[in-house]
């Protein structure tokens, strides 16, 4: 196997497990953590074809990720905040619980 | 497949495993913590020192450290009493496994993978300084604005809500 489908087949384990972290855990928080994580299973996509691509000179991939860590970092603060929110509301995070749209 | 790849991989694999499957949500924080190390040190291992640094900064410095606050914020650091997974786990656990075998299948077979391995790149952070500055200015500028906006918004959404009076 060369080295560019190792990682990318850790980055794909790595995606697979984040959607199932945020598909099946009840907290809301741990939902936000797999988003998270499936994020960095992008980002670690897009350093690998930097690295083994054939123009690694352009700087394209690094780019691309230092733009999506300061997406995915806007994105933690706003869900966190969100959370927070709607803990205040509910007196819960468990997402079974939140069932209601209008408080 | 090097030594340091295998180590380092697995650590994320297990951090990433852990996170999501800890009944206790500090305990489910601190293994995040492991898996973006691990992720750190995966880029360190492809040559972007400089990701590698912004990871653990961001990462580990920032977002690791909010999550833990907002844990403690709606006092999640005790272990839930009932199951911590929804009803529905098993299709959810499906369909997850079938996304990594399409994936899997999908890298086995790709022709993109078979590339020579090109020389190692040289990259210093001045020269991402000056593309950021040049070609890259215009992004720069909008993920800046996004950041700004994002702050506010956090700020605005979880601040207390104000009683209403007549």
């Amino acid at each position: 196997m060369t080295p560019l489908a190792s990682y990318l087949l850790v980055s794909g384990l790595l995606f697979s497990i984040g959607l199932a972290g945020a598909l099946t855990r009840r907290n809301a928080i741990l939902v936000l953590v797999g988003i998270e994580l499936m994020l960095n299973a992008a980002n670690l996509n897009f350093i690998a074809f930097w690295r083994y691509g054939p123009n690694p000179e352009a700087l394209t991939g690094i780019m691309f990720a230092i733009f999506a860590i300061g997406v995915a970092a806007a994105e933690a603060a706003v869900g966190l905040a969100l959370i927070i929110s709607i803990y205040r509301h509910y007196k819960t995070t468990n997402l079974d619980q939140i069932d209601s749209m209008r408080g | 497949m090097t030594l340091p790849f295998f180590i380092l991989s697995v650590l994320t694999i297990a951090g990433a495993t852990a996170a999501l499957t800890l009944r206790n949500l500090v305990h489910c924080v601190l293994a995040l913590m492991l898996a973006f190390v691990g992720l750190a040190g995966l880029y360190l291992q492809l040559d972007a020192q400089f990701i590698g640094f912004a990871q653990i900064l961001v990462y580990i410095g920032a977002v690791a450290i909010l999550i833990v606050f907002a844990i403690l914020l709606t006092r999640g650091a005790e272990s839930p009493s009932q199951s911590i997974v929804s009803p529905s786990w098993p299709i959810s656990s499906v369909v997850s496994v079938v996304v990594f075998g399409i994936l899997a299948w999908t890298i086995r077979s790709s022709v993109a993978t078979r590339h020579p391995i090109p020389p190692q790149p040289e990259v210093s952070v001045r020269q991402i300084g000056d593309a950021l500055m040049s070609r890259f200015a215009l992004p720069l500028e909008v993920i800046g604005l996004l950041l700004t906006a994002a702050l506010v918004g956090a700020v605005t959404i979880a601040m207390q809500e104000k009683r209403e009076i007549k």
